[in-house]
């Protein structure tokens, strides 16, 4: 047989979209002074190296990893605040699901405190909330947790800022150049025009892509409300061309 | 208006914030939930090649060590091949997973990795590059993951003729990417985000 082949398959990582994403050096976010590249970014196309990924079976996963209301708590015991779920999925630039992503999150309990040795906001620790979970994406990139709504707290940065309620998402995808961590925060949360760290944001069309409405199709009546939050992970190239002229 | 391209655009990154310790490696903060922190052990049983171990720092600008960070790797085994379902040259080490995870020393910063010396991996047009370690650095202060690799100085040959390195402008700057051998198997590679150091950052 003769002719185009046109099994597709895939290229390099489409490169990262670096005017939507955020700057490194964002001095409204002190912490960022510092801790920023100063010099230019050493652009690369992808190769073996950031297109292949650990593998992340569902056998690491135990029952109540996904489950924040009731993986720290004593047997017969829940975290104190908001039930809410908290679903969507992992899709790449493309649009196509991204199964068998490791998803890894955490957050501040209902009064806004974390349960770390370095943390001191007066707000007390819950006994039965330790504030991580994970999960692993299914076949269509769906996944979900169960959690209380997390509070907002002060942090030091200006003299009175605060954090809109938020949760912390870990991402591992396919390819190591898809590593991501993001925050996801709450639809209609009036702190979080005000904060230095969404400020790093570049566009209002950014805050809204980390911004979970609520889900009311989701959520359980008389149980829990559901938010929304669907990912987007750096896609590859697909190309119907099997080879790829030298020096390319 | 010409047609919709059809395309989403990557999630924003935001920073890992004071406490990613939390949620990535939460038995180093004392949240024992899961069997055990992911990516602490590299070698799951006798492993092909040199065992090797790279240790580092990572430092703001001011030159002070940073101890909210975490730092991945991630690499080809001794044979060159990827332990991942992209792979498709051939079988990794079963003993190797080539990713590593730490969240560093409590008190010092300093993050250690037991691995084995990366074999050669291609590059898209099929020259081989030099040995290397993907690495990937979050904290807070950093509002989005940042990209370096670990190449080693006691590979001069392949290190010279390696498409990256060899295409730096700034050759002068290509000893932030390079672990220091500082004896028989062990090698240090200090990270520095800022200052007259600063490492090489990718964007790939």
């Amino acid at each position: 047989m003769s002719g185009p082949t046109l099994t597709p398959s895939l290229g390099g990582y489409v490169p990262r979209d670096r005017t939507w994403q955020p700057d490194a050096l964002t001095p409204p976010y002190k912490t960022s002074v510092k801790r920023s590249p100063s010099a230019a970014l050493l652009s690369f196309p992808s190769s073996l190296s950031e297109e292949t990924a650990p593998i992340f079976g569902h056998g690491i996963l135990g029952a109540l990893d996904n489950d924040l209301l009731h993986n720290f708590a004593t047997q017969g015991q829940s975290a104190i605040g908001p039930r809410i779920i908290v679903h969507g999925r992992v899709l790449d630039e493309m649009a196509r699901p991204v199964p068998g992503a490791l998803l890894e999150i955490w957050q501040a309990n209902a009064g806004g405190r974390y349960r770390h040795k370095k943390e001191s906001y007066l707000a007390p620790l819950d006994p039965n909330f330790g504030g991580c979970g994970r999960t692993i994406t299914a076949a269509d990139g769906s996944y979900e947790f169960h959690t209380v709504y997390p509070g907002p707290y002060p942090w030091p940065n200006g003299m009175n800022d605060w954090r809109p309620a938020h949760i912390h998402f870990s991402v591992f995808g396919h390819g190591f150049a898809q590593r991501l961590i993001t925050q996801m925060y709450f639809e209609g949360d009036p702190h979080i025009p005000l904060c230095p760290i969404v400020g790093a944001l570049k566009s209002q069309e950014a805050v809204d892509a980390l911004t979970a409405p609520l889900d009311m199709h989701r959520t359980v009546p008389m149980d829990s409300r559901a938010f929304k939050f669907d990912i987007v992970l750096r896609g590859r190239r697909q190309t119907f061309f099997e080879n790829r002229k030298d020096g390319m | 208006m010409p047609q919709d391209r059809n395309v989403l655009r990557e999630s924003p990154s935001q920073t890992a914030g004071p406490y990613v310790h939390i949620g990535c490696t939460p038995n180093f903060t004392g949240i024992d939930i899961y069997d055990g922190d992911l990516g602490t052990a590299m070698k799951t049983g006798p492993v092909q090649g040199q065992e090797i171990t790279i240790t580092g720092t990572v430092f703001d600008g001011t030159g002070t060590p940073l101890r909210d960070a975490m730092v991945e790797i991630w690499q080809a085994d001794a044979a060159g091949l990827f332990a991942s379902q992209n792979e498709t040259r051939g079988a990794s080490d079963p003993n190797f997973t080539g990713w590593g995870r730490s969240p560093g020393d409590m008190t010092t910063g300093e993050f250690r990795f037991d691995t084995v010396k990366p074999g050669s991996v291609p590059w898209p047009d099929g020259r081989m590059q030099a040995p290397h370690i993907t690495v990937w650095v979050v904290a807070r202060g950093i509002n989005i993951g940042l990209h370096t690799r670990i190449y080693f100085e006691d590979e001069g040959d392949a290190n010279a003729a390696d498409p990256i390195l060899s295409r730096i402008e700034h050759q002068n700057r290509v000893p932030t990417l390079l672990a220091k051998k500082t004896s028989e198997g062990v090698y240090l590679f200090n990270i520095h985000l800022q200052g007259p150091d600063e490492t090489i950052f990718f964007d790939i």
